[in-house]
């Protein structure tokens, strides 16, 4: 993979795991993906969380390209999930679990080859 | 009621205490670590106003400003219909530290708030002024 690549799925990647971080942006992420978008106030009914916290919360995904607010008046702005930086976590998820799964993998062959 | 009244939190800023005021009190310092966008007439009985883009926003008015130790401000509490009279009472203490400066917040008010609506706004500041103060030092590190 070109050093450039690299670097960006590593920037992505930071951003998505600093936004997963905290608990109250998991549970607004989760709300988005399993309901669907949804506004801020919305939100703010499901979830424990008041609406300073959410606004904040939205600044905050909308920045790390997490959600994508859909044009519209602003109380009215429905906030939707995105996905390809989630993809891009996992595959940097996928390239470490890589690295780990080898010398097991290792192991594991000199094991049974020893048995 | 038997629940706190008060938040307060203190955190040491590499920073002198004329520079982290100006992050306080201008439009400018506001919206770059607190709200998205901000304004703020700076004399007590002054009116000041945070927004983001997701439409949310606050009304606040100036109470105390005793420039560069004190700024004190009450603002809507975010459970409540907007014309509700509650507000809850935020003041900002500015010590110097060496070259830096001790920064202490303290909000009040939180025992005047209906039982349900109580946890969710105590618990939300309680850790709502933990991130803020880390954007604060974030904000001030960075310009």
């Amino acid at each position: 993979m070109p050093p450039d690549l690299q670097a960006d799925i590593e920037a992505v990647a930071e951003q998505v795991f600093a936004a997963l971080a905290d608990p109250s942006r998991r549970d607004i992420l989760a709300a988005l993906a399993s309901g669907g978008p949804a506004t801020a106030t919305d939100l703010a009914a499901r979830l424990p969380i008041t609406r300073q916290a959410i606004a904040k919360h939205l600044a905050l995904l909308t920045e790390a390209g997490l959600v994508t607010a859909e044009p519209g008046e602003r109380r009215r702005i429905r906030y939707r999930l995105r996905s390809a930086p989630m993809k891009v976590a996992q595959q940097f998820l996928a390239a470490l679990a890589r690295d780990w799964d080898s010398p097991l993998d290792a192991l594991k062959e000199h094991l049974d080859r020893g048995a | 009621m038997g629940f706190p009244d008060r938040i307060e939190r203190t955190v040491a800023l590499a920073h002198p205490p004329a520079r982290v005021w100006a992050a306080l009190t201008t439009a400018e310092g506001l919206a770059a670590w607190f709200g998205e966008e901000a304004d703020i007439d700076l004399r007590p009985g002054g009116a000041a106003r945070m927004r983001w883009a997701s439409g949310y926003s606050v009304e606040m008015r100036v109470e105390r400003v005793e420039e560069p130790a004190v700024f004190g401000f009450t603002w809507q509490i975010e459970e409540l219909p907007d014309d509700d009279p509650r507000r809850t009472y935020v003041e900002f203490t500015l010590e110097p530290d060496g070259a830096g400066t001790r920064l202490t917040v303290v909000e009040t008010g939180f025992a005047q708030l209906p039982e349900d609506a109580y946890r969710k706004v105590y618990d939300g500041h309680t850790q709502g002024w933990a991130s803020e103060l880390g954007e604060l030092a974030t904000y001030l590190d960075a310009a």
